[in-house]
């Protein structure tokens, strides 16, 4: 369980946010500037939040009072960013193992090899980012950040580099791989199509927490104009996914 | 009309390249072909040559390393700690780039000389700087660094800070997450600001003479020694010149040959 009530800022931005997963998906939607993306680097520590507390699974990674802060490098939180941040100096192998340093060669290899055979992309390890696909990329970055099984997920604006078909592809791979693993995951998005990903959607204005439920709560009653747009450009679940 | 002046224009730009070309080529034209074999063969056996050749290729190699260790650290500071504190650092490594090299020379002996700001307190330990090895060393070290500091700070800017927050998510230190994403990623820009460096620091003249002196075996580098020669022979100068010249052009390939990247043209845009 991801737990954070935080306050920071960035810039003009000035952040509070009070979060807490469950084992579930979250999207964070909110229009451009709203604070998304810095709120995933304060989760993640590479920005400091002025005040507050970040717990994963109990252990604290951020305590102002307490003067606890964990280094990026040991929150066991894994991010992919919305380029994917494929070391373009290193083939898909050597990103994938890249986060298995503390693995012998061998066990290196054959975790990162099983991750990039079950996200489809286990074919291309001798690849460079650069003769990859954008869904290929996706599917290495995942790959990368899961093998080194990390408490929680963080995703930043997962779809937007892809084309509308590989979007779609993608989307629906995602939401069954994010079923099947169980993993709390916190996406970040503006695509309203994206809140099909979601248990629970979190709407962030100006770095407020606006508004929080599922896509139905929201439906029903939505909090602002941008909820409201939100609602309208979602699509309608005629199942659980689609 | 418009094709007119489209015409006059890459006309005016045909005439400008050829004539800043030819200017950059002639002296080094000059150089090579004004220089009989008898007579080159003959300035390779002047005395001044291997004391020299091998005091330059040993200070510069040392104010290099030097400058490329140091630099590093001091660029990467600066472009990953965006601040007042930064851009007074890279204004401050700036400075010796507009220092004329003799006023340069001055500087460094008011500083480390026996009289100087640090150098009486060095003198009155033991430690004499000025006209000594080790200050044709400071001497290339202080001209030559911004030349690599200013490479390898937009080098290093240039390193998307995606990467380098990825790299820590996988659980590396800040430490490994430069040395196995930003040095590498940064490595053509840091290979082109070291043959600058380098190239510069093989060149110096002004700052050396009035801080180390002209001593041979000891503070008489290339340049120092091509200066002595053509006090009594202009042809040994020119062949002294001219192995200066080549071991230039053959350590510069070797630079790149390491970074295949490093100073290559970007893409070109055409028509404008």
């Amino acid at each position: 369980m991801l737990e954070a009530r935080i306050a920071g800022r960035a810039g003009p931005l000035d952040l509070r946010v009070d979060l807490s997963l469950d084992g579930e998906t979250v999207l964070v939607a909110g229009p451009n500037g709203s604070g998304k993306s810095t709120l995933l680097r304060l989760l993640l520590g590479v920005l400091r939040p002025e005040a507050g507390r970040i717990a994963l699974d109990g252990s604290v990674l951020f305590d102002a009072e307490e003067g606890i802060d964990v280094p990026a490098e040991e929150r066991g939180l894994a991010y992919v960013p919305q380029d994917y941040a494929l070391f373009p100096h290193m083939d898909v192998l050597a990103n994938a193992t890249f986060g298995l340093a503390a693995l012998d060669r061998r066990e290196r290899v054959r975790r990162a090899t099983s991750w990039l055979d079950r996200l489809g992309v286990g074919d291309l390890v001798r690849r460079f980012p650069s003769a990859l696909s954008g869904g290929e990329r996706q599917r290495v970055a995942l790959a990368r950040a899961l093998a080194r099984t990390p408490r929680a997920l963080l995703l930043d604006e997962p779809f937007a580099s892809l084309d509308p078909i590989a979007r779609r592809q993608l989307r629906a791979s995602l939401t069954g791989w994010l079923r099947e693993w169980r993993l709390p995951a916190l996406i970040v998005s503006h695509d309203p199509a994206d809140a099909v990903l979601a248990d629970r959607i979190a709407v962030l204005e100006r770095g407020r927490v606006v508004q929080q439920g599922t896509l139905e709560d929201l439906r029903r009653a939505p909090g602002s104009d941008f909820v409201a747009g939100l609602i309208e450009a979602a699509p309608v679940p005629a199942g659980a996914d689609s | 009309m418009r094709s007119g002046r489209a015409s006059a224009w890459g006309a005016a730009q045909v005439v400008a390249s050829a004539a800043l070309v030819s200017f950059l080529l002639l002296p080094v034209a000059a150089l090579v072909f004004t220089l009989r074999w008898a007579d080159f063969v003959g300035g390779l056996r002047n005395p001044l040559l291997v004391p020299a050749l091998r005091l330059s290729l040993l200070t510069t190699g040392t104010s290099l390393a030097l400058v490329v260790v140091l630099g590093s650290l001091l660029a990467w500071r600066i472009a990953r700690h965006p601040g007042r504190a930064s851009r007074w650092m890279e204004a401050i490594t700036q400075l010796p780039a507009v220092i004329p090299p003799a006023v340069a020379g001055v500087c460094l002996l008011l500083a480390f000389g026996r009289r100087g700001l640090l150098g009486s307190w060095l003198a009155a330990h033991g430690i004499a700087l000025a006209f000594t090895t080790p200050a044709v060393v400071m001497a290339e070290a202080f001209v030559s660094a911004p030349f690599f500091v200013q490479a390898a700070i937009a080098a290093f800017r240039r390193v998307d800070e995606n990467l380098l927050v990825v790299a820590r998510t996988l659980g590396a230190s800040p430490f490994r997450a430069f040395l196995r994403v930003g040095l590498p990623l940064a490595a053509p820009g840091l290979v082109a600001g070291s043959a600058m460096s380098w190239a510069r620091s093989l060149g110096e003249f002004g700052a050396t003479l009035l801080f180390a002196g002209n001593l041979t075996g000891r503070t008489q580098t290339l340049p120092l020694a091509v200066y002595t020669a053509m006090e009594s022979d202009l042809r040994a100068a020119q062949a002294l010149s001219l192995v200066m010249v080549a071991v230039a052009f053959a350590l510069l390939f070797v630079l790149r040959r390491m970074a295949p990247g490093a100073g290559l043209p970007g893409p070109e845009v055409r028509g404008a």
